[in-house]
């Protein structure tokens, strides 16, 4: 059994293949500033991964990397590939991206403030060009009941409302894969627990495969298939969730928790500086 | 008598005020969409014009398609401009882009003058009545016309960025550049639109005051009334140069009137628009409609 498992052919191959894999890739800000430094991850069909991190580790210009906005920041992938079903898209436009299934939820929200909710859920199916539109929207309005209240415009949503409209904009786009950043910023801890409720919902639901950056470890890992932990512009640790749950430096690091006695005492903080190092 | 006057100005100065509250539109399209304040907004009002003017005097057509083609032309011309000579530009200095544009303005008016001469052209008679008589007050038949398209064309305009998917990826576009391409938006293709769209609409606007005036390269200066129209509506509101314009319009008039009846200075109504404009931008510095930001709090 171990044996057929190893030789398979190759079309069994590319179907087992990840829909987006990361190879290698280096990021280089205005010529000069390298933020990712060889970094490679996998995301496989239908599963939600976590990216774990601290602040500056490379997480959002990861997920920029993928989605190609890389480029609207001066940015420039120059070494490695992004591979997305079997094709390279390193090279291409944001827009274009898009259009072949990948978006991507960026940090912030970012609606668009001087347009109505039904405005930017029309915006977020402009690569569409079928005629179910209507029937989106409805389904975005039924998993988000309370965004079809808000008439007004978008501006004067909630920050737990204008993420579920982020959230809502990125389903009208039938995207194959949602690049998801830091949707817990700014939102208390009961709205957060909502969006990730949705999140999990969305992938078991809709069947949409998600890469989710997060500050937030404990709850990332609690919807997440596999997670990553990147710092300074490489991944460092990788696992299935419940590996990286159970992880003893995951525990310490991002979840908060463990670490026994010894660590608690500033007098032991050189320890902790050398252990933080990770490797 | 000199009730029937003002009536016969305010009525001209609506009229008028509605081209400019179109051309107006057209800059502050291209302002929203791309950034660029277009000095060359006048120009394209006066090639549109000579266009129009050559199809019908040289080819004979008749005035309909003539009028048509040159729209049609005029948007293709206006996504060339944007192409060749603004595309390269993009992520360059705002003045370094001013520059550009006004120099776009001195070329095209060369051009033209080279191409059709200096004198003003009349346009072929369209109308068989030259004026109308509306509610006893006297109007030009093709001043009629003007108000309707122009209606016509703001309605269009309002449709447009309500309802149509381009419409709305423009002012998304307008919002946040970044945001426009995450939603797969090609800015490229909404930056060469809306100078096309605001070409041929500036273009139908050249015709209307061409048919009137004759074509010369005074309609450039139409660009240039403009700014204050647009400036007082805000610069970056749709409807506030709409309203800008109107109100630039009615103020022309308003102070000829007051210039030919009173005070006998001569020429009032060219700078009274400029005067109005320091006293309002002092009093609102965002212009009447022009938005700031909208903060959460």
């Amino acid at each position: 059994m171990a044996e057929a498992a190893l030789k398979m052919d190759p079309v069994a191959d590319a179907a087992s293949a990840p829909l987006l894999s990361v190879d290698n890739i280096e990021v280089v800000y205005n010529d000069v500033i390298l933020v990712l430094r060889g970094l490679s991850l996998k995301v496989p069909q239908g599963k939600i991964v976590a990216l774990l991190g601290s602040n500056g580790a490379g997480k959002s210009t990861t997920l920029k990397a993928i989605s190609g906005l890389l480029k609207t920041e001066d940015g420039e992938i120059t070494r490695g590939d992004v591979t997305f079903l079997g094709e390279k898209i390193n090279q291409i436009e944001p827009d274009k991206i898009v259009r072949r299934g990948i978006f991507q939820v960026m940090e912030g929200r970012r609606i668009i403030a001087d347009m109505t909710v039904l405005e930017n859920l029309r915006l977020g199916a402009f690569t569409r060009r079928d005629n179910e539109v209507k029937a989106d929207i409805e389904r975005v309005y039924e998993f988000f009941p309370r965004l079809r209240e808000r008439t007004g415009l978008a501006g004067y949503l909630s920050g737990g409302e204008q993420q579920m409209l982020a959230i809502g904009r990125a389903m009208m786009a039938r995207p194959k894969l949602i690049l998801m950043d830091e949707p817990s910023m700014g939102l208390s801890p009961l709205m957060v627990k909502e969006v990730f409720a949705i999140i999990k919902k969305l992938n078991t639901e809709l069947g949409v495969t998600i890469l989710l950056v997060e500050q937030n470890a404990r709850i990332a890992l609690s919807v997440a298939d596999y997670g990553y932990i990147m710092e300074q512009g490489k991944i460092v640790l990788d696992g299935t969730a419940e590996m990286l749950q159970t992880n003893e430096d995951v525990k310490e690091f991002y979840l908060g928790q463990g670490g026994g006695e010894e660590r608690k005492s500033f007098k032991n903080l050189k320890s902790f500086k050398r252990r933080k190092r990770w490797l | 008598m000199e009730t029937q006057l003002l009536f016969q100005l305010i009525l001209n100065g609506l009229i008028v005020g509605t081209l400019y509250g179109v051309v107006g539109m057209c800059f502050v399209l291209i302002y929203k969409a791309s950034q660029v304040v277009n000095f060359a907004q006048g120009e394209f009002l006066l090639i549109g014009a000579w266009t129009c003017w050559w199809l019908l005097t040289a080819w004979n057509i008749p005035f309909f398609w003539g009028f048509l083609i040159a729209v049609a032309f005029m948007m293709v011309f206006g996504m060339a401009v944007q192409l060749v000579v603004l595309r390269p530009l993009i992520g360059e200095p705002i003045i370094s882009v001013i520059m550009v544009t006004i120099g776009l303005s001195i070329f095209f008016q060369a051009l033209m003058k080279w191409m059709f001469g200096t004198f003003a052209q009349p346009f072929p008679p369209i109308f068989t009545v030259d004026k109308v008589n509306v509610l006893g007050l006297q109007v030009q038949t093709a001043y009629l016309l003007s108000t309707g398209v122009s209606v016509a064309i703001m309605a269009g305009f309002a449709w447009f960025f309500k309802y149509s998917r381009m419409g709305l990826a423009m002012r998304a576009t307008a919002f946040s550049q970044q945001v426009a391409q995450s939603l797969g938006i090609s800015v490229r293709q909404v930056f060469a639109l809306s100078w096309g769209i605001s070409a041929a609409v500036s273009a139908v606007a050249g015709v209307v005051v061409g048919m009137v005036n004759g074509v010369s390269s005074a309609l450039s200066y139409f660009g240039i009334k403009v700014f204050p129209a647009v400036i007082l509506g805000g610069l970056d509101s749709i409807f506030g140069a709409v309203v800008g314009g109107l109100i630039v319009g009615l103020l022309e008039n308003l102070g000829q009137f007051v210039d030919s009846q009173y005070l006998k200075w001569g020429n009032l109504y060219e700078i009274i628009p400029f005067y109005a404009l320091i006293i309002i931008l002092m009093i609102k510095p965002y212009g009447l409609f022009g938005t700031r930001d909208i903060e959460r709090v």
